[in-house]
């Protein structure tokens, strides 16, 4: 058994806006999800691993660094349940932490290629770093 | 006619060409793009949580703005406009992060999320109308056969961008079809390319990249349209060897002010 994370899990649930109790577990979040193959939890399993309180896996994980935010997930689940918000909000709860952002300025350097726009740049640092 | 114009960081630096055709053709079409005053960096994608709030002011103070001038918005970009419209749909209907936001910008009047936000292609359709463009046509683009790619931003989260039916949109292709080529529908035009993750796994970027490019070759398009940089990024380095243009070039061309814009 997991410890006890209900606060974790509320604030969780209170950021992201999801309610876990509404899936009906039909697994086509993951189904669509471009990242599914790279991922070690996938969408769905955020979904009810959050419903159950099971935060610490998912923190650790590098499934919160493959999200593409492409919204597929969200647009395509037929009970509006949304799981790329829960990704967001549990990595949230992890690169908030002093220390744990997961790119830092010095990292950008050997990621440059020629002609990468701006925008990778930018949108990488917003979603893995604080 | 006469909108607000938020051009976003990769306009200006490696998408400039994106930028430079956007300009010519609102000219070409009577629409002024009024560039808003110190413009911050929108940071590319949209953070869906809601206790999020100052990485979403730069976007509510170009919002804002438009407000001030009382224009619309109008973005080129399909991730600029994917956070200004998101940010402006959470001011509209989150109160709780509405009124956040308001103590935060500490300014006279509050910001009620009352812009209206467009997408360029959206100006073309709703402002401009395709049937104008198509009168204002000197080059045909014919015989060739394109393929729209639309990829994540444009379209997702439906409930808010509201551009066109996700899956099934023909914003891109009535657009082409009125510049007298030929649209290419295939499988994959909104399936992701990889986006930012691109940085920290090009070959997974690489692996989404190639299947869309090898989708849209296989329905025999001879190019792809994008109005996205890191789109345009991604499949050009990743994909197949088909052309990618910016929607905004073959706009240009068809409305005879390409050449004008190069030497500009």
């Amino acid at each position: 058994m997991h410890k006890d994370n209900t606060k974790l899990t509320e604030e969780i649930i209170r950021a992201s806006g999801v309610n876990p109790k509404k899936c009906m577990k039909c697994g086509k979040c993951s189904a669509t999800c471009p990242a599914y193959d790279e991922m070690e939890y996938h969408p769905h399993q955020f979904v009810y691993m959050v419903e159950s309180g099971d935060i610490e896996p998912l923190m650790n994980s590098k499934s919160l660094y493959m999200c593409l935010s492409c919204f597929a997930c969200i647009d395509r689940c037929p009970r509006g349940v949304e799981p790329a918000k829960l990704v967001e909000a549990v990595r949230l709860s992890v690169i908030r932490q002093q220390g744990k952002n997961h790119m830092t300025a010095d990292d950008v350097p050997a990621k440059l290629s020629e002609d990468l726009p701006q925008q990778a740049i930018v949108s990488a640092f917003r979603k893995y770093t604080k | 006619m006469k909108v607000s114009y938020f051009p976003g960081c990769t306009l200006k630096t490696k998408a400039k060409d994106l930028d430079m055709y956007a300009h010519k053709c609102a000219e070409a079409l009577g629409v002024s793009l009024e560039e808003i005053d110190n413009w911050q960096c929108c940071g590319g994608v949209f953070n869906t949580a809601r206790n999020e709030v100052a990485n979403k002011l730069s976007s509510v103070r170009a919002l804002k703005f438009a407000k001030s001038k009382e224009q619309p918005l109008v973005s080129v970009c399909s991730a600029c406009h994917n956070v200004l419209k998101q940010t402006n749909h959470a001011m509209q209907t989150d109160s709780a992060f509405a009124s956040k936001v308001n103590l935060y910008m500490a300014e006279e009047t509050n910001y009620d999320g009352s812009t209206e936000v467009y997408h360029y292609l959206e100006m073309l359709r709703d402002l401009v109308g395709f049937d104008a463009i198509k009168e204002k046509v000197v080059n045909p683009l014919k015989g060739k056969r394109i393929a729209a790619y639309y990829g994540c931003l444009l379209l997702r989260p439906n409930s808010v961008m509201q551009m066109d039916d996700p899956e099934n949109p023909q914003i891109f292709e009535d657009l082409i079809r009125a510049l007298g080529a030929e649209p290419v529908i295939y499988a994959m035009r909104n399936e992701c390319c990889g986006g930012y993750v691109t940085m920290e796994n090009p070959e997974f970027a690489s692996k989404k990249s190639k299947a869309i490019t090898d989708n849209a070759s296989s329905f025999g398009a001879d190019m792809i349209v994008t109005a996205c940089p890191l789109c345009k990024y991604n499949l050009e380095k990743n994909g197949n060897s088909i052309p990618v243009v910016y929607f905004t070039e073959l706009l240009a061309e068809a409305l005879g002010v390409k050449e004008d814009a190069q030497n500009a």
